[in-house]
């Protein structure tokens, strides 16, 4: 027997080493398997079809025409432009979703810890009821049963005769800036800064003397005041194309498309009622000890929200907020059911539809969500790890 | 300074001020404790008897009931003849008349199933939970399939309704939980290729969404197979959904296996049991257990989620519904379709995540049985 | 302002009259009268349950009462915001789970109130803070989390952070129930020091030896109300009370 160890062995193959190398060979070699099997069904299937493979079909030329778009886009652009698109598309609603989303959700999570009995039950009713219904029969309820249920624009639903409400959607008046009215962003701009500047100050000022400045009003008066000022000193060149009714349809203006607003109310209303769960459990998480240390030290409410509650509560939030950020994102794809046009939309439905090319373009598709999933991922792991509670 | 010592006789107990007290002292102390929460309160229920009153009017109080056509709705009020007249397809689908009997007794015998785990008193649980999860699908696919036993074969594609989501739910928690398991632990692996491959398995499908998964296994998937193999259309969304739900699965479990100290697994190595006993034997049913509720609520997604076949043309309860939608005698009742299967789906949802609750309450408080 | 500095040098640091407090329907103080003059040290003991928390938790107001009366430094309990954070100032409190801000440091914990309250710029507050950890055999650890202390460290963490405030009395509620024996006494020593010093204090405790070296007087409560208060000679040997027998006998019996 050799005895190249100065332990003693026994049979190979009980060896936990050698275990593990035999696990994973075998892992290996069915992958392998797979991947030769797979692929070499494909290039026979597709050659039987007679569709080629890569990725000249994106300098194609689409020929379709996308009712929304944010970039310029006709059916003489190619299918690379469609995919941009589609993308910005899906971008648009899933920023429009989370602002809403977050906003209707901190509002309900909070109304469900408030002290008033009816306003508690009626916030949780509201989780309940929307939770529980699948986002899809959300989405179709809000377009065909509340949307496509209004008027023709003859008919429409205004609002003091300058926003209209009908089946086509909603028509908004559109700001035409004119000469002079760049100074305006500027202005924004340098409140900004200015606003960052004062926060530094008033950080420092409070750190050197004790007293503290109103952060927030002077921040308040400078981001809405600066920007206004300057408005008004440039003579407001800023003209509204108001929208009016021409023959059928409105002239002037800016249409926003019912699916468009469907999706969006469908993916706030539904995402909202998980974030509220997860302020109402962050919040929660805040032991009630924390509160009374701070009271017994006097603090005053305010100042035990922005120093003690929330940087604790924030910590469980935040993960789990990204999280369903990620999960809007992902659930705009639903865009496809009433033909908002999102990247899932025209990209893997028309484009796939009119090409054939299933795999390169299911592939871009899933690489889309995947690297928007992985950088928030990472960016979150960078918040967990500065935010970790130092602990023994 | 008190230099002597005082003693006090007792003092009787008394009721508390009235104002804590009675109907009137909840109201005070729940609805109208400050200004600021008695102008809530009002501004609250205007809100709800603006909303509720008119539901309430359309959905009950002013809605048609009775008949069989569409010449039995008013118009007044919701149109429920609209779901009554089609509720056979919407529970069957396009089921043969003839078989039906075959879905009521798999329905029946799921029932059953579900009623003896959920109702603690039961005996044989874990012999009853492994025939729901094992013994089950296989009498219900003879059952529903056909073609053997002397059944007449159904064909998939005349599946549909309650009967079609309900399949897909449960051959979706079915076959994603094993799959799940068998990932979390591969991710607890010490060997690195297996842990990678886990990793890279769950990470993927958690980053896309089930919309894509679904147009991969129908336009994609049939690339894969030889040209020859007929791949079934319902079969290829179930597979999409078993994977794409197994990483979600998986992620439960492993937050169930972080949760048990590692002292289990160094008691049952002393005791000179092997990795699959270990984990089969000690760590498993403890790491599972606590995660019933993560598990439920795991269930409770993918069978909201079972709407999405529609997209790719299954006939679901939703997607049942508003193909009856498009019927030109029965156009125009979008909202009844719309909040009937709302309503049918709401209240699945709603029983499994009061049951998840409960199940979370009851290990909270340390209470197993 | 002048009626609060005029009281302080004659009145009575703590004066309860009548507290009556209910839970619900449950009355869990009865009729409550106690005076604590300055620099007077009281230890108040008695079975869980009857109420000797809560009424220190009402005196800077953690808890409502209901009726009776309280003034604390001269100035009087009412329900506004304000005169509430003013009595707060004169009053620090030492909790039985410490309540240590996990997400401050040990150096931020102490200076949070300095900062806000007091509106000391950050430098002084920083001196104060340090001179009090110092103070309470801490100093080394001020720049750490309290996560990464003991739990005797994290509780004398806790009464340096109170001390900060520069308060007039100390309120501590079983400061050594939730720690492990052996750091009891470096938690008793930083007390007994403080009581040296001639510090106000009230402490909800059942450590006995503490309450015969410090304390000026022994309240026993039950069942919401103060049944025996005497000094500690009398109070430990000869109790007059079946209730206040009966408790020491199950506390110092074995």
């Amino acid at each position: 027997m050799l005895r190249s160890s100065s332990r003693e062995r026994g049979p190979l193959w009980r060896d936990p080493t050698f275990r593990a190398l035999l696990v994973q060979g075998i892992l290996l070699l069915a992958l392998g398997a797979f991947v030769v099997m797979v692929v070499s069904n494909t290039m026979a299937n597709l050659e039987a079809r007679g569709i080629t493979t890569g990725f000249g079909f994106l300098q194609d030329r689409a020929g379709f025409s996308i009712p929304q778009t944010l970039i310029e886009y006709s059916g003489d652009s190619t299918y690379a432009r469609t995919f941009v698109v589609g993308l910005l598309n899906t971008l648009l609603v899933s920023a429009m979703g989370i602002v809403a989303a977050t906003l209707i959700g901190f509002a309900v999570g909070i109304a469900r810890l408030s002290p008033n009995w009816l306003l508690a039950r009626l916030a949780s009713a509201y989780v309940e009821i929307f939770r529980n219904i699948p986002l899809l029969v959300q989405i179709l309820f809000w377009y065909f049963a509340v949307l496509q249920a209004l008027p023709s624009p003859r008919n429409s639903h205004s609002l003091f005769e300058v926003i209209f409400l009908n089946v086509r959607g909603v028509v908004l008046p559109d700001p035409q800036p004119l000469a002079g009215f760049a100074a305006t962003p500027w202005a924004l701009l340098v409140a900004v800064i200015a606003t960052w500047g004062m926060v530094r100050f008033a950080r420092r000022r409070q750190a050197r003397t004790g007293r503290p400045l109103p952060v927030f009003k002077l921040g308040a008066l400078l981001l809405i005041g600066l920007p206004l000022a300057t408005f008004l000193v440039t003579g407001m060149p800023l003209e509204w194309s108001i929208p009016s009714l021409q023959g059928f349809n409105f002239q002037g203006g800016v249409t926003v498309l019912p699916e468009l607003i469907a999706l969006w109310l469908a993916l706030s209303i539904y995402t909202a009622s998980f974030i509220a769960e997860i302020v109402r459990s962050g919040i929660q998480s805040v032991p009630e000890g924390q509160v009374e240390a701070a009271k017994a030290l006097s603090l005053p409410a305010g100042i035990i929200l922005r120093k003690v509650v929330i940087p604790q509560a924030m910590r469980v939030i935040v993960p789990q907020l990204t999280s369903q950020h990620l999960n809007l994102i992902k659930n705009s794809s639903l865009a496809t059911a009433i033909g908002y046009p999102d990247l899932v939309a025209v990209f893997s439905g028309t484009a796939l539809n009119q090409t054939g090319q299933a795999i390169e373009i299911v592939a871009m598709t899933m690489a889309v969500y995947l690297l928007i999933n992985l950088v928030v991922s990472a960016l979150m792991n960078l918040y967990n790890a500065r935010t970790l509670l130092k602990e023994r | 300074m008190v230099d002597t010592s005082t003693v006090t006789e007792m003092v009787a107990e008394r009721r508390p001020p009235d104002l804590r007290r009675g109907l009137l002292g909840w109201l005070h102390t729940n609805l109208f404790n400050t200004p600021f929460n008695g102008v809530v309160t009002l501004i609250t229920l205007a809100l709800l008897a603006m909303v509720l009153w008119p539901t309430l009017q359309w959905a009950v109080f002013q809605a048609d009931w009775l008949g069989d056509s569409r010449e039995a709705c008013s118009g007044k009020g919701a149109c429920w003849v609209f779901i009554s007249a089609r509720f056979e397809s919407i529970v069957y689908g396009f089921y043969p008349n003839s078989a039906r009997w075959r879905v009521d007794l798999v329905f029946l015998l799921m029932a059953v199933l579900v009623a003896w785990l959920v109702i603690p008193r039961l005996p044989a649980k874990r012999w009853v939970g492994l025939f729901a999860l094992v013994g089950f699908p296989v009498v219900a696919f003879f059952l529903l399939v056909g073609g053997s036993f002397g059944l007449e074969h159904v064909p998939t594609r005349d599946w549909g309704g309650v009967m079609l989501t309900l399949t897909i739910a449960t051959v979706g928690i079915v076959g994603s939980l094993p799959i799940g398991v068998v990932l979390a632990l591969g991710r607890r692996s010490q060997m690195p290729l297996v842990r990678g491959f886990c990793v890279v398995f769950i990470e993927f499908w958690r980053g896309v969404p089930l919309i894509t998964v679904l147009f991969m296994a129908s336009v994609m998937l049939p690339l894969f197979v030889p040209t020859q193999v007929e791949f079934d259309k319902l079969l290829r969304a179930l597979v999409g959904i078993m994977f794409f739900w197994s990483a979600y699965m998986a992620e439960v479990v492993r937050g169930g296996l972080q949760a048990i100290p590692s002292g289990q697994e160094e008691a049952a190595k002393a005791m000179g049991m092997g990795y699959w006993q270990r984990m089969g034997l000690i760590v498993l049913p403890q790491a599972l257990k606590l995660v019933i509720p993560g598990i439920v609520n795991t269930f409770i997604a993918l069978f909201k989620d079972t709407s999405l076949v529609l997209i790719i043309g299954l006939f679901d309860l939703l997607a049942i519904i508003r193909a009856g939608l498009t019927d030109s005698d029965w156009l125009g009742f979008a909202t009844e379709g719309y909040v009937f299967a709302a309503l049918v789906f709401w209240v699945f949802c709603f029983s499994m995540s009061r049951y998840s609750q409960y199940i979370e309450r009851r290990l909270h408080t340390g209470h197993r049985n | 302002m002048n009626e609060a500095t005029a009281a302080q040098t004659d009145s009575p640091m703590i004066e309860i009259t009548g507290l009556n407090k209910w839970y619900g329907d449950f009355h869990v103080l009865r009729d409550i009268d106690l005076t604590v003059a300055r620099g007077e040290r009281i230890v108040i003991c008695g079975p869980s349950g009857s109420g000797k928390s809560t009424l220190i938790r009402c005196i800077n107001h953690l808890e409502e009462h209901q009726e009776g009366r309280i003034v604390v430094n001269g100035m009087p309990m009412t329900r506004d915001v304000k005169r509430i954070e003013q009595i707060r100032r004169n009053v620090g409190m030492v909790f039985q789970h410490f309540n240590l801000f996990p997400h401050l440091s040990v150096l931020e914990n102490c200076c949070i109130s300095q900062t806000w309250v007091q509106k000391k710029p950050r430098a002084e507050a920083e001196r104060t803070a340090r001179e009090i950890l110092e103070r309470v055999q801490i100093a080394d650890q001020a720049l750490k989390y309290p996560g990464q202390l003991s739990g005797g460290q994290q509780q004398r963490v806790a009464i340096a952070r109170a001390l900060c405030m520069q308060p007039e009395v100390m309120l501590f509620d079983e400061p050594t129930s939730a720690l492990d024996p052996e750091m009891i006494k470096e938690v008793l020593d930083v007390m007994v020091e403080l009581a040296r010093d001639g510090m106000t204090m009230l402490c909800v405790t059942h450590e006995m030896g503490f309450a015969k070296t410090v304390a000026d007087r022994v309240i026993f409560m039950d069942q919401g109300q103060i049944i025996e208060q005497a000094p500690p000679e009398t109070f430990f040997n000869h109790p007059k009370s079946e209730r206040t027998q009966l408790f020491l006998s199950q506390i110092l019996g074995h």
